[in-house]
């Protein structure tokens, strides 16, 4: 048996990649093979540390050690000093911004802070169809506090104090939530978690609820408490098998343990949780119409007052709030409110969890303190962008949100920085785009979604989204005029101020915001009919070289529609008004004469 | 049938039981302790074969008869690494395989839980717990 006593690992993530880490792994083999410490030493590529503005990282096990910016000339000396001696080498140790120190060993603690994991902190980490592993990680301690040492009101206050704010895509308070349905009186009151979870490119709901379902559990019965219902009820989409099943499974153990049912711990609190499934539409997470939805009635909004926290599911005081935020809730309880209100900004608490996707490299899932900037998510946990292209712009808050771009990386990101930057929190889906992705095919896609799910109760989002859609597919195509801009601001504004929800009123944000942000590639589109990220087709045109052309007439030959004409052994030509646009030309091509503008 | 807790002290008995037998799992020096294993079953990690990963690991330990505990867990987060797998072994911190398939799988047993040698792919831990926060 090899007898393995030091590891190095070398970042293998596409920043440090490309900041030679290849050079420094193979560096590091052949002075090991050198040095003949084969049997003692191996060297290891690992993936991303999350710590690319430090890169390339290198790091030894077992004691931790962790060197920044490493060339591969200082390898010899990590060896010679590090492994043969038994001395750190000071100068490539990590040292702390704040301090100028050298943060050395196991305590490079200092400097992984860009994630915490509050909502998620038993994703990935316990078995979730196993209620003794969240027992064992201070499961239901929360509501054994609260029912046991705390009344609904100290806990409401403990709430309201933390800061928390809904995680849903509105940061409506929830202690204020809470209180305000506590102070509706009835003789029955609900509790809900909106699982409706339905932006494109979001996952973070179904993640807590697949691998943490027991905390949802157990704040949906600290909710109750404050709120005074005994009932709550789950509205998932039945798109969602697995966290169906892992709730289904936690539930049925919570009621064993009786920790969900009558006389809870003794305490006389009755409390117990039903699930109530939803066919998918992406109104139904806007509040009013998931309770009609439960109802048994179509899944349409209705004018807001009356709050659902006053006349709500069966015309009863409910309570509503999202996955995540529940999430939060069973560790706001255990480690104070003090303890959350330290993290994030100063009006926004805490910490969010987003999904990165789009053309980011370590697309996943992540959760990083309020007041952390568009840069270090991006840049740093991200990885950077995909193939070393150019960042061009982010979308958040999904078809209702805005984009966001470079003069906004370093904005502090919490809710009200992101309204103002004319975008917005949204339920925590991040879409990354490249200098490839057209920004007018982007609000077209976002449109197309919303003309999709829009329940087509009030005319202004039924009709005027799909008008709004029209003008962006005759942009992309070539025929827009700057008439069509104008129009299309003016309609969004009107589509805004009378629509009847929030799927409405924010659905023309992308159009908005990509108007406001990259009005010259709206123009380029209408004016000279050119799409730069040479995303529609419709604007692109296939040339042929007359210096490369040898009129070898393959081309000609693969044309399906006849659209290329010319002499042999002449330069050819291709007809714009018949070609299709297919691509078979230049893939035929063997001289490099065609090209695209 | 599980017995109903009846109370917070029984709940936090429960707990401290429950701590010291996942405990000691977890974080013992004791050699004769067992290795565990915990796959990242999401929607994700089973989408891109975490099941069969997860398989694969269950018959090999029984194979050649290795003790050691496979369970499953929710997403990590590494989406783009997926399917993973945590492996602590007795005494070491856990250290957390990307980009791990049936045949990667096996090379992990080969390499790190028989002979302590690292596999490409490793995913270093990037974020802070509740617990040291």
């Amino acid at each position: 048996m090899a007898n393995i006593k030091y590891h190095i690992l070398v970042c293998g993530g596409t920043g440090c990649h490309s900041s030679l880490s290849d050079d420094i792994l193979k560096k590091f083999q052949e002075l090991i093979i050198e040095k003949g410490l084969q049997s003692d030493v191996q060297v290891i590529k690992t993936g991303c540390f999350g710590f690319c503005e430090q890169g390339p990282i290198v790091k030894m096990m077992p004691d931790n050690t962790f060197y920044t910016q490493v060339k591969p000339e200082d390898c010899s000396e990590i060896l010679e000093e590090h492994i043969i001696n038994g001395r750190r080498v000071k100068r490539l140790l990590y040292k702390s911004p704040e301090t100028e120190e050298s943060v050395g060993g196991s305590a490079h603690k200092g400097l992984l802070k860009k994630q915490i994991r509050i909502a998620l902190r038993n994703c990935g980490v316990i078995n979730p169809e196993n209620i003794d592993e969240y027992i064992a990680k201070d499961g239901y301690q929360a509501l054994g506090k609260a029912l046991t040492e705390l009344t609904p009101e100290t806990t409401i206050a403990i709430m309201k104090k933390s800061g928390l704010r809904g995680r849903g895509g509105g940061g409506f308070p929830t202690g204020l939530k809470w209180e305000i349905t506590r102070a509706s009186e009835a003789d029955q009151k609900y509790v809900v978690c909106n699982a409706d979870e339905g932006d494109p490119g979001a996952f973070m709901d179904r993640s807590v609820l697949e691998g943490d379902p027991h905390s949802v559990l157990e704040a949906m019965a600290i909710n109750g408490y404050c709120t005074g219902a005994d009932k709550g009820l789950i509205y998932i989409r039945a798109e969602y098998p697995l966290a169906v099943e892992r709730l289904k499974i936690a539930m049925k153990q919570a009621r064993q343990y009786g920790l969900l049912g009558n006389d809870i711990l003794g305490t006389g609190f009755n409390f117990d949780i039903d699930i109530r499934y939803g066919a998918g539409a992406f109104v139904c997470g806007e509040e009013t119409a998931l309770i009609h939805s439960m109802e048994g009635l179509r899944g349409e909004p209705t004018v807001k007052p009356p709050f659902p926290s006053e006349s709500g599911y069966l015309g009863k005081p409910t309570n509503v709030n999202n996955v995540e935020t529940y999430a939060n809730i069973p560790a706001i309880i255990n480690k104070g409110a003090e303890w959350f209100a330290s993290i994030g900004t100063e009006r926004s608490k805490g910490t969010k969890v987003f999904a990165l996707a789009g053309k980011i490299n370590n697309v996943g899932l992540i959760e990083v303190p309020m007041g952390i900037t568009l840069r270090e998510v991006i840049f740093e946990i991200g990885g950077g962008i995909k193939n070393d292209k150019k960042f061009k712009a982010v979308q958040t808050g999904g078809p209702s949100g805005g984009m966001l771009t470079e003069k906004d990386l370093d904005t502090p990101i919490d809710y009200d920085n992101l309204i103002a930057a004319g975008s917005m929190m949204g339920s925590g889906g991040m879409i990354v785009m490249d200098e490839d992705d057209c920004m007018v095919a982007m609000a077209k896609f976002y449109l197309e979604f919303t003309v999709e799910e829009s329940c087509g109760k009030c005319s202004p989002c039924r009709i005027g989204n799909k008008r709004l859609f029209e003008m962006l597919e005759k942009i992309t195509q070539g025929s827009g005029t700057m008439e069509d801009l104008d129009k299309l601001r003016n309609l969004s504004y009107v589509i805004k101020d009378t629509s009847l929800c929030g799927l409405g009123q924010s659905s023309p944000n992308p159009v908005l915001s990509s108007l406001n942000n990259f009005y010259d590639e709206y123009i380029e589109h209408v004016t000279v009919k050119k799409c730069r990220a040479g995303n529609c087709k419709a604007l692109m045109q296939y040339i042929i070289n007359p210096d490369n052309c040898i009129g070898c007439t393959l081309c000609a030959r693969n044309c399906p529609v006849n659209a290329i004409s010319g002499e042999r052994k002449q330069a050819h030509f291709i007809d714009q008004d018949k070609c299709i646009k297919c691509g078979a030309c230049m893939e035929k091509c063997k001289f490099n004469a065609i090209y695209i503008i | 049938m599980m017995e109903k807790i009846k109370s917070l002290a029984d709940l936090k008995k429960l707990q401290e039981h429950l701590r010291t037998t996942i405990g000691l799992r977890e974080k013992s020096n004791e050699p004769y302790l067992r290795i565990q294993v915990k796959v990242a079953m999401a929607t994700c990690g089973i989408a891109s074969g975490a099941k069969e990963v997860m398989e694969v690991f269950i018959e090999e330990f029984t194979k050649r008869n290795i003790d050691a505990v496979v369970t499953q867990t929710g997403c990590m987060g590494y989406c783009y690494a997926e399917p993973t797998v945590e492996i602590t072994k007795p005494g070491n911190d856990p250290i957390v395989f990307g980009y791990v398939d049936c045949k990667k799988a096996s090379k992990i047993i080969d390499k790190y839980i028989l002979n302590n040698e690292l596999v490409d792919g490793i995913i270093p831990v990037n974020y802070e717990t509740i617990d040291n926060h």
